[in-house]
C-alpha cells in the first residue's frame, strides 16, 4: 500500500506504540483487500461489549490506553453490554459489570465519546453523501451507505478503534465507488406496513444476496418509508446476508433510476409473498406461552417509544412475561420527559439505557431469568438469539404487547 | 486429488491442522458457544461440533461486527480454530484474524472450497504466500 509521510511516520512508531499498532493492523486488513492506499475518514464509531471483548479485549484496549493516546477524529461507541444502573435486576453479574466498568475507562482516557448507541444516524451526527466513515454495528453501517450515501465498509471494533486512532482507514470495498453499483435485482411484490414487514423484507433479501460483496437493487417500494423503517429493513439486511449496502430504486440517494447503479441489465428475482412466508416460518408459535418480550436491535427511536407507551398505557403484562425495551441515552431522556418511560414501566417493561439485548450476555441472562421461549418485532434479533438457547418468535409490535399482556403469543 | 490450491494473499501466521467442513457460513457470535468451543446455533451444519484446534473450511461470514473482537478473545483462551478458509471472506472475519494472528484466507482459484476440502483432510494454510497445501 503506499503511504504518505505521515503514515509511514505512524507505522515507524512516531506517533506511539498504539498508533503504530493501528496502522500495522490496517495495513494487514488493506492488503487482504488489496487496498491501494489510505483513505482519510471523519467518524468512527465502535462495537465493543463485554461479552465480545472478553477479558483480553478490555486489557488490550487497557494496554493502549496507558499509553496516553487520544484519538483524532470523533469516536463514538456502539450498545455497552451492561446498564450500570440496571444489571443484577436482569441476571448480570458484578464480574460483567467490573469488566464494562474498566471498558469504559480505558475509552475515555482514549477520548472516545461513549455514545453507546446503534442509531447514531438519528441521534448524534449522521453522515453526508461522499462522508467517508469507519462504522462498526452492521445496522450503522448498511444505514449510512444506503440512507445517507456515505462511504464505509463494516468495521469491526478492532479497526474502528485504529481508524479512531489513525484518523484513517484502508481504501478498500465501499470506499470505491465501482464496488458500490448494483450486483443483485430485486422486484418487490408488497409493499411492507408496519417496522416487522420491513425487517422481514430485509432479512428475505439479506438471505438471498447473502454476501458482503453483493449490492441489491431493490424495485417495488413506492411509499417512501421512514427512517425507523429503513433502520430495521437495513439491519435485519445486514444480519442475514452480511451485507452492507442497497439501493432502492427512487428513494435511496445513488439510485433515482435503475441505470444510476448499473442495474438495468441484471436479471430481477422477485420477492414473493411465499419467499417472505418461509422466512418467517421458523419464527411463528402463536399459541405458545412468551417468556419475554424484546424491544431492541436496533434501540428504539423516539417515535418508536411513543407508539410503545401508547400501546402499553391501561395495560399490565402477564405475571409470566417479561419485556424488556432497550434504546440509547440520548432518547431516552426524551422519553422520559415525554412520559414514554412511565407509561411502558406501568406496564410491567424495563427500559434499558445504552445497551441493546442481544449484547449484553444474552446466553446468561436468559439462564438467570428462565427466558427461553422470546418474542420480538425485530427480525435481527431472532436471527442471532437463537445460537444462545432462546427459541425467538417474530410479531409486530401491537402482536407483541397483546402477547406480554396474555402470557401467549397471539397472531 | 489436488497437493495445493491456490488463494488470495490471507492474514496470520502458517499454520497446519485438520480440517472440518461446511457448506454454511459464519459468525463468532450468531453459531458458537464459544465457552464450551462448540457450535452452538441448532441450523448450522456443523452444530455440536468442536472447532476447538481445526481448520474450519466454510462458505462466507454472515452478521454482525462481534466477530472481530471475539476471534481475539477465543484465541487468548486457546478455545479457537487454528485457522479459517473462506469461499468469500467479510471485512469484519479479516478485521478479527488480523488481532487475534489467526490465519485466514479466501478466493480460491479452483472453486467452493467447502466441495474440494473434506473434513479431515490435513491441511497447511499459508496466508503469506496465498495457498493451502494438503498433506498426504
Amino acid at each position: 500500500m503506499k503511504l504518505n509521510n505521515e503514515e509511514q511516520a505512524m507505522l515507524a512508531g512516531d506517533f506511539g506504540p498504539a498508533v503504530k499498532w493501528a496502522m500495522e493492523h490496517q495495513l494487514q486488513v488493506g492488503r487482504m483487500f488489496d487496498a491501494k492506499d489510505m483513505v482519510d475518514v471523519s467518524q468512527a464509531h465502535m462495537m465493543a461489549d463485554p461479552e465480545s471483548l472478553g477479558e483480553a479485549g478490555v486489557a488490550f484496549t487497557e494496554k493502549l490506553a496507558e499509553t496516553d493516546i487520544s484519538v483524532r477524529i470523533p469516536t463514538i461507541t456502539d450498545p455497552r453490554g451492561v446498564d450500570l444502573e440496571c444489571y443484577e435486576p436482569i441476571g448480570q453479574t458484578e464480574s460483567m459489570a467490573e469488566l464494562e466498568r474498566r471498558f469504559i475507562a480505558a475509552c475515555k482516557r482514549m477520548g472516545i465519546t461513549m455514545t453507546n448507541t446503534c442509531i447514531n444516524y438519528q441521534t448524534i451526527m449522521p453522515p453526508v453523501f461522499g462522508d467517508h466513515v469507519a462504522f462498526g454495528d452492521t445496522g450503522v453501517v448498511i444505514y449510512s451507505n444506503s440512507v445517507c450515501g456515505a462511504r464505509s465498509n463494516f468495521e469491526g471494533g478492532p479497526s474502528a478503534l485504529a481508524a479512531g486512532l489513525t484518523g484513517r482507514t484502508p481504501r478498500y470495498g465501499l470506499h470505491l465507488n465501482d464496488n458500490r453499483s448494483s450486483t443483485k435485482r430485486y422486484q418487490v411484490a408488497e409493499e411492507p406496513k408496519d417496522l416487522m414487514d420491513w425487517g422481514v423484507l430485509g432479512a428475505t433479501i439479506g438471505r438471498m444476496a447473502g454476501s458482503y460483496w453483493e449490492v441489491p437493487v431493490i424495485e417495488g417500494i413506492e411509499k417512501i418509508p421512514n427512517s425507523d423503517q429503513l433502520k430495521h429493513f437495513g439491519a435485519a439486511m445486514a444480519s442475514y446476508g452480511s451485507v452492507p449496502l442497497f439501493h432502492i430504486v427512487g428513494i435511496t440517494p445513488e439510485c433515482q433510476k435503475i441505470e444510476d447503479v448499473d442495474g438495468q441489465a441484471l436479471e430481477a428475482t422477485k420477492v414473493t409473498k411465499e419467499t417472505i412466508r418461509d422466512l418467517r416460518a421458523p419464527f411463528s408459535a402463536v399459541g405458545s406461552q412468551v417468556d419475554v418480550v424484546v424491544f431492541a436491535a436496533p434501540q428504539l427511536s423516539i417515535i418508536e417509544m411513543s407508539e410503545l407507551s401508547k400501546l402499553c398505557s391501561g395495560r399490565q403484562r402477564s405475571s409470566t412475561t417479561d419485556v424488556i425495551v432497550c434504546t440509547s441515552a440520548q432518547v431516552y431522556a426524551d422519553a422520559v420527559s415525554m412520559g414514554y418511560v412511565t407509561e411502558i414501566e406501568a406496564f410491567g417493561g424495563r427500559v434499558l439505557v445504552g445497551t441493546c439485548f442481544y449484547q449484553q450476555y444474552a446466553r446468561e441472562i436468559g439462564e438467570a431469568n428462565g427466558w427461553t421461549s422470546l418474542l420480538s418485532n425485530s427480525a435481527k434479533i431472532v436471527n442471532i438469539l437463537g445460537g444462545y438457547g432462546y427459541q425467538p418468535s417474530l410479531a409486530s409490535m401491537e402482536a407483541c404487547i397483546e402477547s406480554a399482556e396474555k402470557g401467549i403469543i397471539v397472531q | 486429488m489436488k497437493k495445493e490450491l491456490k488463494c488470495h494473499i490471507g492474514i496470520g501466521p502458517k499454520v497446519e491442522g485438520i480440517a472440518l467442513v461446511a457448506d454454511d457460513n459464519f459468525s463468532a457470535r450468531y453459531d458458537l458457544d464459544r465457552i464450551n468451543g462448540v457450535f452452538s446455533r441448532p441450523q448450522h451444519k456443523l452444530y455440536g461440533s468442536s472447532y476447538k484446534d481445526v481448520i474450519l473450511v466454510l462458505n462466507t461470514a454472515k452478521g454482525g461486527v462481534a466477530t472481530a473482537w471475539m476471534l481475539y478473545e477465543m484465541t487468548s483462551r486457546k478455545i479457537a480454530p487454528k485457522g479459517i478458509l473462506f469461499n468469500s471472506v467479510n471485512t469484519i472475519l479479516a478485521q478479527g484474524a488480523a488481532l487475534a494472528g489467526m490465519a485466514m484466507v479466501d478466493r480460491f482459484e479452483d472453486g467452493d472450497v467447502t466441495k474440494i476440502v473434506k473434513t479431515g483432510d490435513h491441511l497447511i494454510v499459508c496466508p503469506d504466500e496465498g495457498k493451502v497445501i494438503f498433506v498426504e
